[in-house]
């Protein structure tokens, strides 16, 4: 069965790396979208040598607001499978197979990246022994989630159940997010070891730089959207 | 007494302001009568302190100016709470506005 494959990739003030992304998905037999979340950089000119479908937010929304407008406009396209990616080449093309093989060939509906799966991500002292298990405590406490990585942007998932997991949080919460619904709804879900690369920018604790937001910024939108509800 | 006469012109001013926005139809009945009621209440109290001290001995609570002050943090804070909903409100209708934008107008390439 030929299967329609989807990335999405937002993408915000990326145009000096998003071209080596595109360059290796080019290869692939994925249809690729990027969402440009209102970039004021080159992003628009250096997508004009791809073939990719090409979303923009005139204004900048966030990750999760631009991901979710590429999964919108992937469904409406008659997606089958869709893959959420990142700009920057923190994740590998190659093992995109790799993360949607279970959805593919298993019962699967879902299936989350991990960093802590056998591969061997370069990961600061800090973000290994304070940050991610204090992410992975918020995440189990407040939303009952088991993964064995709380903050994976890289994840694939079957149209079917896309409508379960829509994303309403713009910024970065999307993460926990998307978990947090798929354990409500009872997803049938898998982790799969993947590289993530911190070559190049991150996400701080306190101070939100350019792109994305802090992990304290994150934790406040999460505990908001709880008393809200 | 100075003090009384400059709130006292300040309070007019906003019941006029209020009351010309009820007779232009922009607000409703209710919040005219609310924001009057509360405005009438503030210059009360400038003329006539003594009144919150019956109040906040009613209350249990020891002065009268205490009273005043427990009462505005609980509306200040109530009207925050208001606001960051709002936004939070504002915020979606926006994201959801610039998503049917990108979506009506993908370009594929």
């Amino acid at each position: 069965m030929n299967m329609k494959i989807f990335v999405i990739i937002p993408s915000f003030n990326e145009a000096e790396r998003i071209g080596r992304v595109l360059e290796e998905l080019s290869i692939l037999p994925y249809q690729v979208v990027v969402v440009d979340d209102g970039s004021s950089d080159q992003t628009a000119e250096v997508l004009k040598n791809y073939s990719v479908d090409y979303l923009r937010h005139k204004i900048n929304r966030g990750q999760g607001a631009a991901l979710r407008t590429g999964t919108d406009y992937a469904l409406e396209q008659g997606a089958d499978i869709i893959v959420h990616f990142d700009a920057d080449g923190q994740f590998l093309t190659t093992e995109i197979e790799k993360i949607i093989y279970p959805l593919k060939n298993q019962e699967i509906e879902i299936v989350f990246g991990s960093r802590f799966l056998g591969i061997k991500s370069e990961i600061n002292f800090l973000k290994k022994f304070f940050i991610l298990p204090f992410a992975h405590l918020v995440n189990f406490l407040f939303f009952g989630i088991r993964t064995t990585d709380p903050q994976n942007g890289f994840r694939a998932f079957k149209s079917s159940v896309a409508k379960k997991i829509q994303i309403e949080q713009d910024g970065g919460a999307h993460c926990s997010e998307i978990l947090a619904k798929a354990f409500q709804n009872k997803l049938k879900w898998k982790e799969v070891p993947v590289t993530v690369l911190y070559n190049r920018f991150g996400q701080s604790v306190f101070a939100s730089r350019g792109r994305g937001q802090s992990g304290l910024q994150i934790l406040r939108d999460l505990l908001f959207s709880k008393i809200i509800k | 007494m100075w003090l009384q006469i400059l709130i006292t012109i300040f309070i007019v001013l906003i019941l006029a302001k209020v009351f010309r926005q009820w007779r232009q139809e922009r607000t409703t009945l209710f919040v005219f009568l609310s924001w009057s009621f509360l405005w009438l209440a503030i210059l009360l109290v400038f003329w006539v302190p003594e009144i919150t001290s019956y109040l906040a001995n009613f209350l249990g609570v020891g002065r009268g100016a205490d009273l005043i002050i427990y009462l505005s943090i609980v509306v200040i804070f109530y009207l925050i709470f208001k606001i960051f909903i709002r936004l939070n409100k504002t915020d979606r209708q926006i994201t959801k506005l610039v998503r049917e934008d990108a979506i009506n107008n993908a370009e594929k390439r």
